[in-house]
């Protein structure tokens, strides 16, 4: 007996014809979806909720009060518009601090790429050091940031500090470091080269080790020097490797804040005051909200620009990587 | 000696010099990474007395360990611990559990709107913390949570980095497994736990230590979100230390400092292959 007489066969017995069958699969597997999305939507439930609740409408609710003035203190706002966007936009203070957040960046980023890429070359074909060096090299990546700055803030102590101890050793002048207008911003942007070099080599580490060994061996048989084959080998095909780099540091140092707020505190007269601390004392210390607001929106705007520009840089570079 | 011999061992000794030049210079920059967690560790453990003493010592001239018990003792680092434990150990179990559970739908259950609810949970990575963290705030201000654990930990159980990863790694699971385990009468959770958490131990190996390093270091969110003693974290425990004993009491800061970085610093040199790649895997913040 064939399928389709067994399928007579049983719709006769039942007394029903094959389209009432059919009508009844359809209803079953109707049914099915339903369960499958009830069961999908179940899955996803507890993380769904947590982020509506907490990230979409937190960030839309500073949208909208980034229109009024409010004090947080008080309960009545007052919609100003544009007003707070106008204010900051024309406030001397907004400026300086994006100027000190620009000039931190300047600072650290170009500095910690730079060694991070010399260390990564020397490291490259030394694979017995590797693991040692690694080890070395990420300890400061992984320690806390407060601790970290609490011992470059001893060592920069003015009077008992290290530092100053190796200047006098050097026959210099002591230096007042974090107290300093024009040094306390310098200084902290040795920290963090000391503290992000170690991850950047590890990135590029990985983009070196993925160039294949052959375009080396057919570049030395053309009897390229080494200093040629990094610009023509090397540096090239580490592009994609240093745009995302770039753009992760950009990202991350735009946000600075622990390390300002344990070592500085955005002085000596506001001169490591940077975007995400002046956010946050007009926050929590002026609680002008409606102001901080549109203060993270302006951060919010720049750092989806980076992003943007990283999808339609990445996107071109990408494919002469690999 | 003929000219290519000479040649050759010009070579070999340039090529010597260049070598003893890269191990210097790779020493070198081992020895700066290190040397102030060293200087944290020997200040921590040098009487009081020694601290100021001209020029420094660079080795103690006995362990002080009641630096330790002063450090403990003069503002409740027990307290602290507790916290930080309490949050890091209930946020980073939150991350993998919901991670599972929410990456194995976004694959495995076909449901209307899927792919755009996806998108929507990625868009969450674009806005920096700060946009969020404030209006957070004034949210939980008005929940009456501000100073609690709820606060502390419900906000940030969900790392859409850790969805986002377990999802990469759960696509490349073959298909025919999930029949296979179907046809066994294996209901969904049951293929979760059993098929896909096994299959994806790496991956969420690296999500643990991940989550872990960032939610023990973290700061802006336990700095605004706590207001007393009893239920800072370790972080802003520390943070305000410096302020109290900072510029006197270096010896005591350093004790609590180290006291603070121990344990994600053990589980590193511990398991380093995992933290390097757990860490790095990513260049943003979950």
């Amino acid at each position: 007996m064939n399928n389709a007489d067994l399928g007579k066969f049983s719709g006769s017995v039942a007394g029903l014809d094959s389209a009432a069958i059919d009508a009844l699969n359809r209803r079953l597997m109707r049914r099915k979806i339903l369960q499958e999305a009830v069961t999908g939507y179940l899955f996803i439930l507890p993380a769904l909720f947590i982020l509506v609740a907490f990230w979409f409408i937190p960030t839309f609710y500073a949208f909208v009060v980034s229109f009024f003035r409010w004090d947080f203190m008080n309960p009545v706002k007052t919609f100003v518009g544009l007003g707070n966007y106008r204010e900051l936009l024309t406030s001397l203070e907004f400026w300086k601090v994006m100027w000190n957040t620009v000039y931190y960046m300047i600072g650290a980023i170009p500095l910690a790429m730079f060694f991070a890429l010399v260390l990564a070359l020397c490291l490259n074909e030394k694979l017995k050091l590797l693991a040692w060096f690694r080890t070395a090299a990420f300890a400061p990546v992984v320690a806390s940031i407060v601790a970290m700055a609490a011992v470059w803030m001893w060592m920069y102590d003015p009077i008992n500090g290290l530092l100053n101890y190796f200047l006098q050793l050097c026959g210099m002048k002591p230096l007042k470091w974090l107290t300093d207008t024009q040094l306390a911003m310098p200084a902290l942007i040795l920290v963090d080269i000391w503290k992000h070099t170690g991850y950047d080599m590890i990135i590029y580490l990985a983009g070196i080790q993925s160039i294949p060994d052959s375009y080396y061996e057919a570049a030395k048989i053309d009897g390229a020097n080494a200093w040629q084959r990094f610009w023509k080998i090397t540096w090239p095909l580490l592009g994609p490797t240093t745009l995302f780099i770039l753009i992760i540091s950009v990202i991350q140092r735009f946000q600075v804040f622990s390390m300002v707020h344990t070592m500085t505190k955005g002085g000596p007269v506001q001169a490591t005051d940077v975007i995400v601390y002046y956010l946050y004392e007009k926050a929590f210390v002026n609680f002008e909200m409606g102001y901080a607001f549109a203060v993270a929106y302006v951060l919010f705007l720049i750092i989806f620009a980076v992003t943007v520009i990283q999808w339609k840089v990445g996107a071109k570079k990408v494919h002469y990587g690999r | 000696m003929d000219l290519r011999e000479e040649q050759a061992r010009d070579y070999r000794i340039r090529k010597g010099a260049l070598r003893a030049l890269v191990y210097a210079f790779l020493i070198l920059a081992a020895v700066i990474s290190l040397f102030p967690l060293y200087w944290m560790l020997l200040t921590s453990l040098k009487p009081a007395e020694e601290i100021f003493v001209f020029p420094p010592t660079f080795w103690p001239s006995r362990f002080a360990w009641e630096n330790y018990i002063a450090a403990w003792n003069s503002s409740p680092f027990g307290r602290y611990y507790l916290n930080s434990i309490i949050v890091t150990f209930f946020t980073t179990g939150a991350h993998v559990a919901f991670a599972c559970l929410t990456a194995y739908a976004f694959v495995c259950i076909r449901f209307p709107g899927r792919e755009v609810v996806f998108m929507a949970f990625l868009g969450t990575m674009m806005i920096p913390h700060v946009v969020n963290l404030i209006p957070s705030f004034v949210l939980l201000k008005k929940l009456n949570w501000i100073n609690t654990y709820r606060g502390l930990i419900v906000p940030h159980v969900i790392s859409v980095f850790g969805i986002f990863l377990l999802r990469q790694f759960f696509m490349g699971v073959p298909k025919d497994y999930e029949d296979a385990a179907k046809i066994d009468g294996c209901g969904r959770l049951g293929i979760l736990w059993r098929m896909y958490v096994p299959l994806a131990k790496p991956a969420i190996s690296a999500l643990t230590i991940f989550s872990f390093y960032h939610v023990w270091n973290d700061f802006f969110w336990p700095l605004i979100i706590t207001s007393t003693d009893d239920m800072r974290t370790l972080q802003i425990g520390l943070r305000y230390y410096i302020d109290a004993e900072g510029g006197s009491g270096w010896e005591l800061v350093m004790a609590a400092g180290t006291m603070v970085v121990a344990p994600v610093l053990l589980a590193f040199f511990l398991l380093q292959r995992q933290f390097v790649r757990g860490i790095t895997m990513t260049g943003l913040k979950g």
